[in-house]
Order: C-alpha cells, then sequence, then structure tokens
C-alpha cells in the first residue's frame, strides 16, 4: 500500500508543472484518451482547450476534421469526462492559453485560440509550417510535445 | 504484495488493443457466413481501390490514405503513417475483431456514407489476403 503512494507520488512529481504560458502543460494521462487520439494524430494535451469545446469534438465525432472518428459509447463518455475534468477553464481555472478567447466562441482547433496565434506569429515560415504538414503536427517543430513540452525549439 | 503484481499486469494489458482473438481466414468465415455467400476478393479489390461518391469529399477511396499498394503503408490526413494493410507484410491486421469492426465502421462511413455490408468485409479481407 505505501508502496503505491510512493509511485503515485512519484508519478506526479514527474509530471511538467502546468504553466499559465502554455509552454510546459501535463500530457494526457488517461490511457483510452492517449491510445485512441494518438490512433490519427497526438493526443492534445487537455489544458489546451475550455471544456466547451471537448464537449462540442466529443459529440460531433462522427464528422471530425471532415473523417467518421466515433467510438462506442463507453469510450466516447470516458474520454469527454477526462477532457473536460481537465480543461483549461476546468473548476474556474483560467489558464493563460485562453487569453482573448472570447466566451461566446468553441474553437474546435487549438490552432484558432488568439494564444496560439499570438505565439506562432512570424515563428513560422511557410515552408517550415508546409514541412510540418499543418497545425495540427506540434512535434514536428516541438520535439517534446508528446510529453507536454512547448518550449521554443 | 499481490497489489504491486496487479499493477504491471494491467499496465502491460492496456495499451494497443491488439488484444489477437481472431485471424484473416476467421474473419472471413464469419463475415461470409453472416453474408450467406462466398467471399469474392476481385469486389472487394474494385471496392478498396474505386472511388466513390456519398462518403466525405476528403476521403472519396480507402486508397486516399491507405494508397493503391496495400503491401506498403500509407498515411493519415494528418501526416501520421499507417501500417501496411496487407497481412503477408503486416501480420497485426484483421487479428483483433473490435478493431476490425471500429475501423470498418469509421471508415467506411468516410469512404461511402454507409456502414460496410458482411459481404464487403468478406471482399476486402479476401483481397487485401490474397497479396
Amino acid at each position: 500500500m505505501k508502496r503505491n503512494i510512493l509511485l503515485a507520488s512519484l508519478i506526479i512529481v514527474a509530471m511538467p508543472a502546468l504553466a499559465d504560458d502554455g509552454r510546459m502543460i501535463r500530457p494526457v494521462t488517461n490511457a483510452l484518451t492517449q491510445s485512441e487520439c494518438s490512433a490519427c494524430h497526438m493526443a492534445y494535451p487537455a489544458g489546451f482547450l475550455p471544456a466547451r469545446s471537448w464537449k462540442k469534438i466529443m459529440t460531433t465525432l462522427e464528422d471530425h476534421f471532415g473523417e467518421d472518428a466515433s467510438l462506442d459509447e463507453a469510450s466516447r463518455a470516458e474520454i469527454e469526462a477526462y477532457l473536460v475534468a481537465n480543461a483549461a477553464d476546468a473548476g474556474g481555472r483560467r489558464s493563460g492559453v485562453l487569453r482573448r478567447l472570447d466566451a461566446a466562441d468553441t474553437p474546435m482547433r487549438i490552432s484558432e485560440l488568439p494564444w496560439f496565434r499570438r505565439e506562432h506569429s512570424g515563428e513560422v515560415s511557410p515552408r517550415r509550417l508546409k514541412k510540418a504538414g499543418s497545425w495540427a503536427n506540434c512535434n514536428v517543430c516541438h520535439r517534446g510535445a508528446e510529453k507536454g513540452y512547448f518550449e521554443d525549439d | 504484495m499481490k497489489k504491486a503484481l496487479i499493477l504491471p499486469v494491467l499496465l502491460a494489458m492496456a495499451p494497443p488493443a491488439l488484444a489477437g482473438d481472431t485471424s484473416p481466414g476467421a474473419l472471413i468465415e464469419a463475415y461470409s457466413a453472416q453474408s450467406g455467400s462466398a467471399p469474392v476478393p476481385e469486389n472487394g479489390k474494385a471496392l478498396f481501390l474505386g472511388k466513390h461518391v456519398g462518403g466525405k469529399p476528403d476521403t472519396p477511396s480507402c486508397a486516399t490514405c491507405h494508397t493503391n499498394d496495400p503491401r506498403k503503408g500509407g498515411q493519415a490526413r494528418t501526416g501520421k503513417p499507417i501500417d501496411p494493410m496487407a497481412p503477408s507484410v503486416n501480420p497485426k491486421r484483421f487479428t483483433d475483431t473490435r478493431f476490425v469492426e471500429k475501423w470498418f465502421r469509421r471508415n467506411c462511413n468516410s469512404v461511402l456514407g454507409r456502414e460496410c455490408s458482411a459481404q464487403e468485409k468478406a471482399d476486402i479481407i479476401a483481397w487485401l489476403s490474397s497479396l
């Protein structure tokens, strides 16, 4: 029992701290969320979108950016619950990634956030973006993205 | 002590859901039994390589992501590599019933705008298994 507690605390310590500027953020810690999302793309940290965005994404999976990404209901519900519970505004938190986001907006892409646009403006040449394929592929430039590190590379 | 043993076992079980509960042959048999007729690999080939309307505009064909040669790897629209579909080069294909059903459901809907019939599933697996 003591061992389990020790293990749990080590895992918590090992995780990147939550910084409000979004450069270090907790990566996905739910196994099902990690495996299902990363089947097609990096499993984006829950803290990069507000709860309302995750709810919309997780209830429109039949047309997920032009593809059917639907899940069985039990999996869908578990993933939605995890993402909502760890969203950028979970528990009344107001993460820096939500700065200047209109409360009436429900962004479907992290790259739509005003914070994201500001962080990347002038940083990424068209050639570099083309090489990455799209803004969706964080890890082309941010090598530590999967682990929650988004420091400038 | 028991708990400490259970944890690593659970961790080992959790990742990619390739449980290995079936095989291409067993799936072909099961889908054929469901449809009531023998699989026709040529029909599977035509379905897989053909361009379709009725599905989502970005995915007119299976080959859009899987390429025209299932012995080679493909690429998702996100840029993520997709392992080859032909079991001869990728023995993990068609070994997990839930995985197979999930991706048939999603991808037939993306490409055709509907689910695939049991006959179509048998045809496709039969063709891919023949490569």
